[in-house]
This record gives C-alpha cells, sequence and structure tokens, in this order.
C-alpha cells in the first residue's frame, strides 16, 4: 500500500474513532476530554516536506472542527504541532546516523524513550494550545492548568495503549529498494 | 526588493505556519462572536450525511428511553380528553380557556416540527446539537428546541439547507430567562461548564422561599421561547454572600447524554415581534 493511500484511510479512521468513540463516551469529570487523533500527524512519514506538514495538519485539524462544531480550534492546534514536529525529530535523531532506518516514527524506529518523549511534547504543545484558546472564553487559571495537565495524561495513556495495541509493521528501508 | 524576495524565501514555512494559524484563529473568533463560521454550511451537510449514518445505529441502543418519555408524555395527553371529564352540573356552560384557533391556523401561535439528533456531545465547555431538519423544512435561526417530552434543549443557532445546528443549554455562552414557579420570581440560568447534569440559576433574591425540588420553568421574556417550559428543578441552594441573591443548582429536565427526538419551536409572531422592537427602539433615539 502506497503512503498516500494508507495515511488517507488512517485519517479516516481516526477522525472517525475521534468523533464517535472518544467524543461520545459518558461524561466523567469536566477535566477529562479524551483526544487522540492528532497521533495521525504524528505518525506521518519523516520525508514530508516541512510545508506539506503544515497543509494536512490544517486539513486533519478543520475535518474534525467541522464535525466538533468548533471551527478553527483544533486546525490551530494542529498546525502548532505539525510546525514544530521537525523541530523535535531534529533533536531526538541519532546523531551517528544520517537518518531514521524506518519510514515512520515508531517505538519501533526511534526506540521508546525518544518516541515518549517525542509524543509527550508534541501532545503537550497541542492541549497547551487548544485549551489555551478554549479558556480565552471562559474559566479559571487553575482550571486551565489543571485541564492541560489531565488532557495531556490521558492523552499519553490512550497513546500508549494505541501502540501497544496496534504495532505497526514497517519494512526496514535499505539503499538498494 | 531583492532582499525581500529572500527573507520570504528563506522563512516560507514559517510564513506559511503564520497564514495556517492566522487563518484558523480567524474561523475560531468569528465563529465565537457570530456562530456563523464560512464554509460551514456546506460541512454541515457533509458530517450531517455521516451523522445520520452513525445515528442510526445508536438508535437501536437507546430506543428504550426514548419509547419511556414519549410514552409519559401521551400518558399526559390522554388525561386531558374531554371524555375524561363529567360534565355534573347542565347549568353549567363549559369554558375553553386555551387561545382559540381554526383549522387555517390564524390564531396559532407556536408551530411545532419534529427532529431528530444525528451528533450530540457534553464532554465539551461548548456543546452543540446537530438535528436533520433544515432551511428546507422551515427551521430558522433562533427557534428555540425541546426534548420529546416537552423540556428545553437549547436555541438554533446556524442552518443548512437539511441540517442545522443547536447551541445546547449546556454551552458557557447560553443564557436563558426563566422563572421560578412557585414564587413567579424571574432570573437567568447559565452553564458553568462543570457537570453536564446541572445549570446554575442567578438573580433570585434570598427573600424568596426556595426549597429543594422547585421547579424552574422558561420566563415570559423569550419571543423564540414559548413561556412554562420545563427546565429543571433545584438541587441545591447556596448563597452569595457579596450580593443579596441565591446561587442555585438546578437539576436539568432533560437528560442531554441521551437526545433522540426533539421539537423545534417556530413563533410564528417572531418577525412581528422583533419588528416592532426595533421600530420602538428607533422611535426611542429619534425622540
Amino acid at each position: 500500500m502506497s503512503d498516500l493511500v494508507r495515511n488517507i484511510i488512517r485519517l479516516a479512521i481516526f477522525i472517525l474513532v475521534q468523533v464517535y468513540l472518544l467524543n461520545k463516551i459518558p461524561f466523567l469529570h469536566q477535566f477529562i476530554a479524551p483526544y487522540l487523533y492528532y497521533l495521525f500527524i504524528l505518525w506521518l512519514p519523516f520525508n514530508i516536506s516541512r510545508m506539506g506538514l503544515l497543509v494536512i495538519g490544517f486539513i486533519t485539524g478543520i475535518t474534525l472542527d467541522f464535525f466538533m462544531m468548533t471551527p478553527g480550534l483544533h486546525a490551530a492546534a494542529c498546525v502548532l504541532i505539525a510546525y514544530l514536529r521537525p523541530f523535535i525529530i531534529g533533536i531526538l535523531a541519532p546523531k551517528d546516523a544520517t537518518g531514521f532506518s524506518y519510514r515512520e516514527p515508531s517505538p519501533r524506529a526511534m526506540g521508546w524513550t525518544p518516541y515518549l518523549i517525542y509524543t509527550f511534547v508534541l501532545t503537550l504543545f497541542h492541549h497547551t494550545y487548544m485549551v489555551l484558546l478554549e479558556w480565552l472564553s471562559f474559566g479559571s487559571i487553575l482550571s486551565f492548568i489543571i485541564k492541560v495537565i489531565a488532557t495531556t495524561g490521558i492523552s499519553m495513556l490512550l497513546i500508549i495503549t494505541t501502540e501497544l495495541l496496534f504495532p505497526r509493521r514497517m519494512k526496514f528501508r535499505t539503499n538498494t529498494a | 526588493m531583492r532582499n525581500i524576495f529572500l527573507f520570504i524565501r528563506r522563512y516560507f514555512t514559517f510564513l506559511a505556519f503564520l497564514v495556517f494559524q492566522g487563518l484558523a484563529l480567524w474561523f475560531l473568533f468569528t465563529y465565537n462572536r457570530f456562530h456563523r463560521a464560512k464554509g460551514l454550511g456546506v460541512a454541515n451537510e457533509i458530517t450531517g450525511w455521516v451523522n445520520t449514518r452513525y445515528n442510526t445505529v445508536q438508535d437501536f441502543f437507546t430506543m428504550r428511553e426514548e419509547n419511556r418519555r414519549v410514552h409519559k408524555l401521551n400518558d399526559s395527553l390522554m388525561n386531558l380528553l374531554s371524555s375524561n371529564f363529567l360534565k355534573r352540573d347542565t347549568s353549567l356552560r363549559l369554558v375553553t380557556d386555551s387561545i382559540p384557533y381554526d383549522t387555517l391556523g390564524h390564531y396559532r401561535r407556536y408551530l411545532e416540527r419534529a427532529a431528530e439528533v444525528v451528533y450530540n456531545t457534553v464532554n465539551s465547555e461548548k456543546n452543540y446539537i446537530q438535528i436533520n431538519k433544515g432551511s428546507n423544512q422551515g427551521i430558522k435561526d433562533n427557534m428555540s428546541v425541546l426534548n420529546s417530552d416537552g423540556s428545553l434543549v437549547g436555541r438554533v443557532i446556524n442552518v443548512s439547507p437539511n441540517f442545522s445546528v443547536i447551541m445546547s443549554l449546556l454551552h458557557v455562552q447560553n443564557k436563558v430567562s426563566v422563572l421560578v414557579k412557585k414564587t413567579k420570581s424571574a432570573g437567568s440560568i447559565s452553564w458553568d461548564g462543570k457537570d453536564p447534569r446541572y445549570l446554575v440559576l442567578n438573580n433570585i433574591s434570598v427573600s424568596d422561599s426556595i426549597v429543594k425540588g422547585d421547579t424552574i420553568i422558561t420566563g415570559t421574556y423569550s419571543n423564540s421561547i414559548p413561556f412554562g417550559k420545563m427546565v429543571g428543578t433545584v438541587a441545591e441552594i447556596s448563597r452569595d454572600q457579596a450580593t443579596n441573591f441565591f446561587i442555585l443548582k438546578i437539576k436539568t429536565a432533560a437528560n442531554f447524554a441521551d437526545l433522540q427526538q426533539v421539537f423545534v419551536i417556530e413563533n410564528l409572531q417572531y418577525d412581528e415581534q422583533e419588528k416592532l422592537l426595533e421600530e420602538t427602539k428607533k422611535k426611542i433615539i429619534k425622540e
């Protein structure tokens, strides 16, 4: 399957899971809002151009926004993490190798610790920015901080669960291919 | 000039990032202020179509609760049938105190349209509901929406040809004028974004005798919401120390996590009333 087809299917699945599964979870507490859809941006291949990342990030966010009737909210957060993604990968890339030997970021490609740092930093940026935009119209500073921490924790839990439940089989990239 | 082009080329990604951010934020803030976003009408049709598919599956699991509500409403209407009443004294004249109506609907004030909820959330701070009727079926902005058992749900804020978006009572920018049924004192109800089972009612003076379980109904101040519809019951009473008002926690009558069939209420004199208000304002300014 080509990268394009694979990622289109992935986007559809992530949006549907977010809209019809995670958003439909019965109310538990005001700070608990499970988010997973932006993992799509984190899973995009390494070789996409930075411009391409921004466009894909915007499309991902605005698609979810139209389902949740909050135009712009998730799009803004997605564009932010799409912009920051290459920098974070650059910091975490192994110094001796010219690049990664796998196509996409995954625990197998990067190792568990760098991968978790990568997801954690981008999750934190995504949630901080999104909750900040929500909070501008309403709420107190304490609820803002608690909500960022709580949603980040839940999202990390969801990401780790997803990685363990659906390990992506990927071909090792060689020069001969 | 050359330097400008060099600058643009060098920071192209960053500039693109700023453009996308600006676009997203512009969408967000125009929507928050006016509840109308560019292109949301088209998007509404598409998401509505997907939501309808999902809803056919969901209906299957929640039909029992819906059935119970409709049955209850039916029961209360059956009890009003004239055949249930016995006229004891023939010298008494039967008087109906409801607004008379003819079949042409000349005296009709409110028109109800049944619709089905296709998407609904309670977990956000700004919850919206999508229903499967739109401008083609006569839905307009600012119509109020009632649950299948007659309790208040929200207000229509955006319409596309076949779907419309409702601002739920569970929306932090929502404000509805209500009455305490027993004492007839008016206040305004809003949501604090915390628990979707409870709303907050302010502006009720402490001189009122309020007890737990008092009924809160919709008020008379709104042109779009009919008077006397159930909103909720008082669940918790506390006093605001700074002012002489109660802070009341209201348990909503409608279960927002489980909305399915709703009624959209149209006030047939809405335009006339709004026009009158506008003209009155103009007249006052002139004088």
